[in-house]
């Protein structure tokens, strides 16, 4: 007992609402949401665009877990949601027909554990050659799944053969009430695995992938486990994607779609799960309401697509130029927010603020740190390129100038 | 047995297209280091640019001619705006641009071209009996120019000094800057390369299939990329070994009761090579340092 309240105490203690920001404002927009829909106040477009945005969090995030944190590029994140939509909605619809009549929600939560555990089996599939196959290589590999998977599927009588296969239609309110209950449980667990010992394990392999196998990470556990977690809840997401439009198609997971959610993480950032989240929030609506707002007719729908690559482009460069290196330390967003807390800090508390500086958060993949195996090869032998070189910091200068 | 050999012969050509992308993956790949997904569509814009002069001109010769320099001019471009900026970044980043650029030409080419596919009939091209065996003209003649182009570029990368510069970067890019290579030039002399050929193949392409479309370049892209890892990514005999050997599969499976499945068995291949010989079949083996 005493234990346990030390423990209690411990936490209470070194607890933070910062560092639960999120589920806090997901809590928040849960209750508004379930009043709106309780009042039956969501019009139909709305709670449907809604749905889709909770959805394609749960896919951003997922992927964010590869791409992010464990540093492994996969192009079949489409892929993974197929096999969740196509064999959790034919569940739905076919197999136990007569429960999903008679209770939806059971329904949905088999359907949703059937899908994201066929996921995940494939994903432990091609978890494997991520174990010998590294960057470029793995890229193509889960692309090359990509294609298999959507190949089958259109081939297969059972799944539509090509064309729409009919899934059961949900509810559109309450879809979207289960849709942010599972954001948060995928978010929760995502979230504390990359603050635990696995997560740092995780983000070592990322780093240095043989430094962190000379201290004792398990490589091949944690590589497999990522997949195997994304993939997952990417199924989940695939399930909700099914019982959300009412009826997939293989169309709707083609590479392009791997592509859309990659973006997604991308642009919020490598290794920020809080920006997947947002970055897939405002694409989805973007992508619904571009089109409205610029009244885009023909050609021009393919407007939106241009612009999120133009930028997805312009992000990389600015984050990753090596000689673009000055500028970024210069308007660094995160060293800004600090300086002007402090300005705000110094306003109130004019004298007593003390600067503390925050614990070390390093879960931004930093690439510009991460020596590649090029690199490496290149440290060691007789390549020298000194644009890649550690250089240490400078000596200061002596100041005064007086001697 | 005469279909068999007609099938063979249709898939060399083929193969000789595949070849002629996987030669700029591989080549890009080795000097570079860097997978250069926005190849394929590359090929698009070469096709895109045959269909616009064809329409206006009507000489398929010169037009193929002109779709090569903007091909040229524009893979160039990419490099320069895109890729040049990331030279010693990450290659994860390098590959996400890759993948925003083709992304990007994509979208671009839906705007301004629209999404139905254009009909370009560039010859008009019958059968010839050789030794009675059916063959199609645009079949040998996509041979017996992808054949030429392959051995011309073996020539020009083992006899010419740029050529050679083009191999010493790909072995060690320091050294080879050490040595007075300009390493800037070379890649960019790489691009220009594989953009010609990946132009000369949209023309292939077209002369096949007759028409013009924005995401026409994806499929050839990566198959073309399969084809390069099958024989070996960075090594210039193994993209037309690979290139071949997809062709002839490729038209073998469509020949028979798998024509709808020929996709996943290409790519179950290209998984099984790299699973049991990640250095593919010419490959040479790499090894990890610490």
């Amino acid at each position: 007992m005493a234990y346990l309240k030390d423990y209690f105490k411990s936490v209470k203690n070194g607890y933070k609402v910062k560092n639960h920001i999120v589920y806090y404002v997901l809590g928040s927009v849960f209750a508004i949401l379930l009043v709106l829909v309780m009042t039956d106040s969501l019009d139909r477009i709305t709670s449907s665009l809604l749905g889709r945005i909770g959805y394609t969090m749960i896919a951003a995030i997922s992927l964010s877990l590869v791409v992010g944190f464990l540093g492994e590029l996969s192009l079949g994140h489409a892929a993974f949601m197929a096999l969740g939509a196509f064999i959790g909605g034919y569940m739905q619809q076919y197999t136990f027909a007569s429960l999903t009549s008679a209770s939806p929600l059971l329904s949905i939560i088999i359907a949703m554990l059937i899908g994201g555990t066929v996921a995940a089996i494939f994903g432990f599939i091609v978890g494997l050659p991520a174990l010998r196959l590294k960057g470029d290589y793995l890229a193509i590999v889960t692309l090359a799944f990509c294609e298999i998977v959507k190949v089958i599927f259109q081939n297969s009588k059972k799944f539509g053969n090509g064309n729409v296969l009919e899934t059961y239609k949900y509810d559109r309110g309450h879809l979207l009430l289960i849709c942010l209950i599972v954001l948060f449980i995928a978010l929760a667990v995502i979230m504390n695995l990359i603050k635990s010992k696995h997560g740092r394990a995780i983000m070592a392999i990322r780093d240095n992938e043989i430094a962190a196998r000379a201290m004792g990470v398990n490589v091949t556990y944690y590589k497999l486990m990522v997949f195997v977690l994304s993939s997952f809840f990417a199924g989940i997401a695939g399930v909700l994607f099914a019982n959300a439009s009412g009826g997939v198609k293989c169309d709707n997971f083609s590479y392009d779609y791997s592509i859309d959610i990659l973006v997604m993480v991308v642009l919020g950032g490598m290794g920020s799960i809080k920006g997947s989240m947002i970055a897939a929030a405002l694409i989805t609506y973007l992508d619904t309401k571009l089109p409205i707002w610029l009244n885009l007719e023909g050609n021009w729908v393919a407007l939106p697509q241009m612009l999120y690559a133009l930028i997805l482009i312009l992000i990389v460069i600015y984050t990753n130029a090596p000689k673009l290196k000055g500028i970024r330390e210069k308007y660094n967003i995160h060293n800004g927010m600090v300086k002007v807390k402090g300005w705000i800090f110094r306003l109130f508390a004019r004298g007593k603020y003390q600067h503390k500086p925050d614990a070390e958060h390093d879960y931004r993949a930093d690439w510009s740190k991460v020596p590649t195996k090029i690199e490496m090869d290149a440290i060691l032998s007789t390549d020298f390129t000194p644009d890649n070189t550690y250089v240490p910091d400078k000596p200061d200068k002596p100041k005064g100038g007086k001697n | 047995m005469l279909g068999f050999i007609t099938t063979f012969i249709d898939g060399l050509s083929l193969g000789g297209v595949y070849a002629l992308i996987a030669l700029g993956y591989t080549m890009v790949y080795g000097i570079a280091k860097m997978l250069n997904f926005a190849h394929g569509d590359i090929i698009m814009v070469g096709c895109y640019t045959i269909a616009v002069f064809f329409a206006s001109i009507g000489l398929p010769l010169v037009t193929i001619l002109i779709a090569i320099i903007v091909c040229v001019i524009f893979g160039i471009c990419v490099e320069r705006l895109a890729y040049r900026p990331l030279r010693g970044a990450s290659p994860l980043a390098v590959l996400i641009t890759a993948i925003g650029v083709s992304y990007l030409l994509q979208s671009l080419a839906q705007i301004i071209f629209g999404v139905t596919p254009r009909n370009v009939v560039l010859f008009k091209l019958g059968t010839v009996n050789v030794l009675g065996l059916k063959l199609k003209v645009d079949t040998l003649i996509t041979l017996f120019v992808a054949a030429a182009i392959m051995i011309g570029l073996t020539l020009f990368v083992n006899k010419t000094k740029t050529g050679r510069a083009m191999l010493a970067v790909s072995e060690d890019r320091g050294a080879a800057q050490l040595m007075g290579i300009s390493v800037n030039a070379i890649i960019a002399i790489t691009f220009a390369i594989g953009s010609a050929l990946a132009a000369v193949a949209g023309s292939f392409t077209i002369m096949t299939t007759f028409e013009v479309k924005n995401t026409m370049g994806a499929l050839p892209g990566i198959k073309a990329f399969t084809a390069a890892v099958i024989g070996g990514i960075g090594s210039i005999p193994g993209a037309m070994l690979g290139g071949l050997l997809l062709g002839v599969i490729e038209m073998f499976c469509n020949s028979s009761d798998l024509a709808s499945y020929t996709i996943a068995i290409e790519f179950s291949l290209l998984i099984l090579i790299l699973l049991v010989k990640p250095t593919g079949l010419l490959g040479k083996k790499r090894r990890e340092k610490v």
